[in-house]
């Protein structure tokens, strides 16, 4: 997959460490104009311009999978040096201190303070198009405010303030009457909850958005 | 602030080809679910279905091959039914470029396939497929049934929507079987039955004629509406039923951002 042969094109690399459906992640990546590349190399990871690090299912799963590929050590040596990493959906949670599930706790990447867990209310999933709320200076949702995204899932992370606190911008989602975190942009990581690759045009300006960012590349879509 | 109510489409397609007529004048190809996918995509479709009703394996391979080049092309959530039966249809669906799979006689067949799907993936990518109609012979009135309505698959449906969210299904499909294709509404009465049971997202499918109806069907409880001859036949679009929607009073997602969506750079 993807167009190496391309010599346009911002270098971005998709973790690929487990099942899942990957190829619209790609393909939508590819349609900002970057040159993408699905890769379970660590050392690529570590070299890419931009890493985006997907995921679905548990997080226990999740992190087991990232740590097979050294994901874990990749993401934290890219936060240290500056290198821009995109996590999504559960590649977005892990980033964070810890996650419990079914009573079980799991360390994460521990990029973040805060514990990823089930959603405070009654329908879940929280599974559909919803509103976000970026905080002034996104970058990543410049233009989108009020846009939907998709979002399918059941736990999330609710340490808005301890992400601000640490200097992060973040966006928020609502759903009933239980606000969680839907985006994070912390220096060079930035995290969202939802599906950016699933979310139609709003979600191809997001990704066009953190692909311009990406050193060398981007402008020319 | 709050989720938006769903339109979705759905395709029945068999051996990678779209089957049922589809009416729709711009398409050059009626019968290629990808280009059907993508004019739902530009329509405003807020996820879409594939049923695939191919019989042979060769038929579903050929499905898959579509399913990914939908993916590929169409950048909202895809969900594909038909002949789901236990992780590894799941895994190839979602490896071919599904987000979600449904599961319906592969379920009712063997109820601990859902536990084994939800257990390795995620209730999020399982969609619980059930076809009720009214029966008095099941305590709550309505039953479930297998091959197009055509047998009673000796469940209560109620119980079986219960039991499926409990197993580990992310959402409910209800398809009325006694309302399928008549375009008089959906069973309304059966909607508020299972919403008092689950609370997993429901999926209200069967039975819708007018945009008027999927506002009762949401107001009977679904979050999700699913429609497929209307749609085709462009008797409505989905642009109209999310305005009657929208002037009910629930939230619609309005996919109307001035930039080019993923779509417009395929060829």
């Amino acid at each position: 997959m993807g167009r190496a042969d391309d010599a346009d094109g911002a270098d971005v690399v998709v973790l690929d460490y487990g099942s899942g459906n990957l190829r619209s992640a790609v393909r939508a990546l590819e349609a900002t104009g970057a040159r993408v590349e699905l890769s379970a190399d660590p050392e690529r990871a570590r070299t890419a311009a931009g890493l985006v690090v997907p995921g679905v299912g548990a997080f226990a799963a999740c992190m087991a999978g990232l740590r097979a590929v050294s994901g874990d050590a990749v993401v934290r040596e890219r936060a240290t040096s500056g290198r821009p990493t995109l996590g999504i959906c559960v590649g977005a949670q892990v980033l964070f201190a810890s996650g419990v599930e079914h009573g079980e706790r799991t360390d994460g990447v521990g990029l973040w303070p805060g514990e990823v867990e089930q959603l405070r209310t009654r329908r879940l999933p929280h599974m559909g198009w919803n509103e976000v709320r970026p905080d002034p200076g996104s970058v990543l949702f410049e233009g989108l405010d009020g846009s939907r995204f998709y979002f399918v899932h059941s736990y999330g992370v609710h340490a808005v303030e301890a992400l601000r606190e640490r200097g992060a911008r973040v966006t928020t989602v609502q759903h009933e009457d239980d606000v969680f975190v839907a985006g994070v942009e912390d220096g060079a990581v930035s995290a969202v909850q939802f599906h950016p690759e699933k979310s139609g045009a709003a979600g191809a300006r997001l990704l066009s958005s953190w692909v311009a960012a990406l050193p060398s590349g981007g402008s020319q879509v | 602030m709050s989720v938006a109510v769903r339109v979705i489409p759905c395709l029945d397609v068999h051996a990678g080809r779209v089957v049922k007529g589809v009416n729709f004048t711009d398409l050059r190809d009626a019968g290629d679910p990808v280009e059907l996918a993508r004019a739902y995509g530009a329509a405003g479709a807020d996820e879409l279905t594939f049923l695939d009703i191919s019989a042979s394996f060769e038929g579903r391979e050929t499905t898959r091959e579509v399913v990914g080049r939908t993916a590929e092309t169409v950048f909202i959530p895809l969900c594909v039914g038909g002949g789901v039966s236990g992780p590894a249809d799941v895994d190839a669906l979602l490896r071919a470029g599904a987000d979600k799979a449904a599961i319906n006689t592969g379920a009712i067949a063997r109820p601990e396939a859902i536990a084994e799907i939800s257990r390795r993936f995620g209730n999020q990518v399982l969609v619980l497929s059930v076809d009720a109609r009214r029966d008095p012979a099941q305590p709550s009135g309505f039953g479930v049934t297998t091959h197009g309505g055509r047998r009673d698959a000796g469940l209560d449906a109620l119980e079986w929507a219960r039991r499926g969210a409990e197993l580990g299904v992310g959402e409910i499909l209800l398809n009325s079987m006694d309302a399928d294709g008549t375009t008089a509404g959906f069973d309304l009465e059966m909607i508020r039955a299972v919403r008092a049971v689950v609370d997993v997202p429901l999926i209200a499918s069967g039975g819708a004629g007018t945009a008027r109806h999927f506002v009762e069907a949401v107001e009977a409880g679904a979050d999700a509406v699913l429609a497929a001859s209307v749609f085709h036949y462009g008797t409505l679009s989905v642009a109209e039923v999310k305005d009657a929607l929208a002037a009910a009073g629930h939230p619609v997602r309005r996919d109307d951002l001035a930039v080019a969506g993923p779509s417009a750079a395929t060829t």
